[in-house]
């Protein structure tokens, strides 16, 4: 361990002192500060890509403080209470109305949801810009392809808690999705809802799972992340290894001390930034325009009745675009199961990201068109998936009313493809896959720059 | 302990004792994992309803909790039964017959009903389990096709269900929409859930 490389403290006779060298002889205090923030040399080059990792971090923090105090007066209870309304939307609406400062800690969670994943959608797409998965960081990658695993289940089933409409028949759909895997489908749905529909049952399991199961497998993995961060170092504008170029002392050239230069000068003022941005939305738009909190889920959940349109929360449309662009039955299996395949393999993909890539530099500074073409068609057709998923299926772009025959049929005319949101989304999900599993073609071949030996700075 | 040496007693030990806390180990989980599956209770919920349709308008719907899932009851009117065959012969209907979908034997037919007034099904869909809207009359009423008959649309992914349940072509859905086995206990009252023959 670390604890080898870093000499002990030795008290200066304070009695402050003191009480530091009797916890550091028995605790490694002093070393881990040094090697995870004082002596860990961060690139000197860190741009403004580099803030989300840290921000993220705040948002995780937010995301547990303001979670337990949610649990203090949240009930996970499908039953109906006197009034004839369910106790666990019920008590939400408590905590809204009645709770001190409820509605804030509250706003402060829904919103740091949405936020969390407009921060890690950076995090990872600044990874896409930098090579940052490539080797030797295949393993960081990977713990941040499960975080997102993780992420997505842990908003995933904290959203079901409001037992609002879109709460109710938002799981149901997605864990339908499962009885769509052929054999055991049926049976393993049946085992996530505890019941034959979405019920009680259900809502009591995932609030175990969303208190407690998940986020103890997600701070497990954000700690494995930064570690293997830390091993290997972390990844730069250039895309370059610091670590090649070092002084007498060991200390890479390029490299400054990620305590103070990256904390306090560096991160602080964007995490600042961040939450001036962040509390403007908790205080005056906590509902996002109808994105970070769904209108129908103001509704009691009832399971007779599906509201007219519903839609994921907007981090998940791009994913769920995939599902709904699967209309075709191949290999005489389902196109019901194909949804689910496009849709798990669509996050599953990326954890295959540092092998796919076979580029001569990391960093896009000094890729070739052909990276940076498909990079652009890639993030234009991720943001419509996105938004078409927040869409009904027949969707047209511009309120367009396609042109039809007698029979009623939508008839060949370019306008009535090149506006039809459904194939849209059909060709964006094709060129999401073909983006991945052609790269070790075309990665390749694109002419990138030289790479220079040492990091650049303006 | 030599450095090249396997002391292959100590091996076959640490083997077997890894193999019986394995197996431990999944013997353990048995329980947990058997939790999760539905309790006594939520097996038990499944008791039949009754139905009593005496209030039911030719072209009205009504929904019943069966199981916790909607049951709808269409009383359907002699054009909504004509629209079955419309539909079939426009070459819409994905399995016209019912074969690759769920329903007791006695409503296998192309009316998917006992008898072709009362249509009584599962108002989930078969795709991933919404809840299809109504959309009963033609055509431009309900926002739809001009040529549309009447019939569901799921809100979820667009799947769209004639009169009888019967999903269109190329639509999410695989199947048509269950019918659950029922029985008629009067001409006014159907039971849900309990088709046996003894009353």
């Amino acid at each position: 361990m670390a604890a080898n490389i870093y000499p002990k403290y030795t008290s200066d006779g304070s009695r402050l002192g003191n009480l530091l060298e009797w916890f550091d002889a028995r605790f490694p205090l002093t070393s881990m500060w040094k090697q995870h923030l004082s002596e860990y040399y961060a690139p000197k080059n860190f741009n403004f890509w580099y803030f989300f990792g840290s921000i993220a971090l705040v948002v995780l923090i937010i995301q547990l403080v303001t979670g337990i105090f949610l649990v203090m007066n949240y009930k996970p209870d499908g039953t109906l209470n006197a009034a004839g309304i369910p106790v666990a939307f019920a008590s939400v609406e408590y905590i809204m109305r009645e709770v001190s400062g409820g509605w804030f800690i509250r706003y402060m969670h829904s919103t740091g949801a949405s936020a969390f994943f407009i921060v890690v959608y950076l995090h990872m797409f600044r990874g896409m810009l930098y090579g940052s998965y490539r080797k030797p960081r295949e393993l960081i990658w990977i713990f941040g392809v499960l975080i997102f695993l993780c992420l997505m289940a842990e908003a995933f089933m904290g959203y079901l808690l409001p037992w609002g409409q879109m709460s109710y028949w938002g799981a149901q759909v997605i864990i339908n999705l499962f009885s769509a895997i052929p054999f055991v489908g049926p049976d393993l749905s049946l085992l996530i809802r505890g019941d034959f529909v979405v019920s009680d049952a259900t809502l009591n399991r995932f609030f175990a799972f969303h208190v407690c199961a998940v986020p103890l497998v997600l701070i497990g993995l954000v700690v494995a992340h930064v570690l293997a961060l830390h091993e290997i170092g972390s990844n730069n504008p250039d895309g370059v290894e610091i670590k090649k170029f070092k002084d007498e002392k060991g200390v890479p050239l390029d490299g400054v001390a990620f305590h103070p230069y990256y904390t306090i000068g560096h991160d602080l003022p964007a995490i600042t930034i961040f939450l001036f941005v962040f509390f403007f939305v908790v205080f005056f738009w906590p509902e996002g325009g109808g994105y970070f909190l769904e209108y129908n889920n103001f509704l009691p959940a009832d399971p007779m009745k599906t509201p007219p349109h519903i839609a994921p929360v907007w981090y998940f449309t791009p994913f769920y675009s995939m599902l709904r662009a699967m209309v075709w039955n191949f290999f005489w299996v389902d196109a019901k199961f194909w949804g689910v395949v496009a849709m798990g393999g669509g996050v599953v993909i990326l954890a295959f990201l540092p092998w796919l890539d076979k580029s001569p530099a990391k960093s896009i500074r000094y890729r070739g068109p052909i990276f940076k073409t498909l990079l652009v068609i890639f993030v234009i057709g991720f943001l419509i998936l996105g938004y078409l998923g927040t869409k009904v299926p027949g969707y047209y772009f511009f309120g367009f009313t396609p042109a039809v025959n007698e029979a009623n049929e939508v008839v060949f005319s370019p306008l009535n493809y090149l506006l039809s949101g459904d194939l849209i989304a059909q060709i964006f999900t094709v060129y999401y896959f073909l983006f991945f599993l052609t790269m070790p073609y075309w990665s390749r071949i694109d002419k990138c720059k030289p790479v220079p030996e040492r990091v650049t700075t303006k | 302990m030599s450095d090249q040496k396997v002391n292959s007693e100590r091996r076959t030990l640490i083997m077997a004792t890894s193999v019986v806390g394995g197996a431990g180990v999944v013997a353990a989980a048995v329980p947990f994992v058997a939790s999760l599956s539905p309790s006594e209770r939520a097996k038990a919920a499944g008791a039949p309803v009754v139905a009593d349709v005496s209030q039911l308008k030719p072209g009205e719907k009504m929904v019943v909790k069966w199981q916790g899932k909607p049951v709808w009851v269409l009383r359907r009117t002699p054009e909504m039964i004509a629209s079955l065959a419309k539909v079939e012969e426009a070459g819409k209907v994905s399995d016209p017959d019912s074969e690759k979908s769920v329903q007791p034997e006695y409503a296998k037919n192309k009316a998917r009903s006992i008898k072709d007034e009362y249509l009584v099904i599962v108002g989930i869909c078969t795709h991933l389990g919404c809840s299809p809207s109504d959309k009963l009359k033609t055509g431009a009423e309900e926002g739809m096709a001009a040529d549309w008959q009447g019939g569901f649309l799921c809100p979820c992914h667009g799947s769209q269900f004639d009169l009888a349940g019967r999903v269109f072509k190329a639509m999410p859905a695989p199947t048509n929409l269950d019918v659950p086995p029922y029985k008629f206990l009067s001409d006014t009252s159907i039971l849900i859930g309990d088709d046996s023959k003894e009353a």
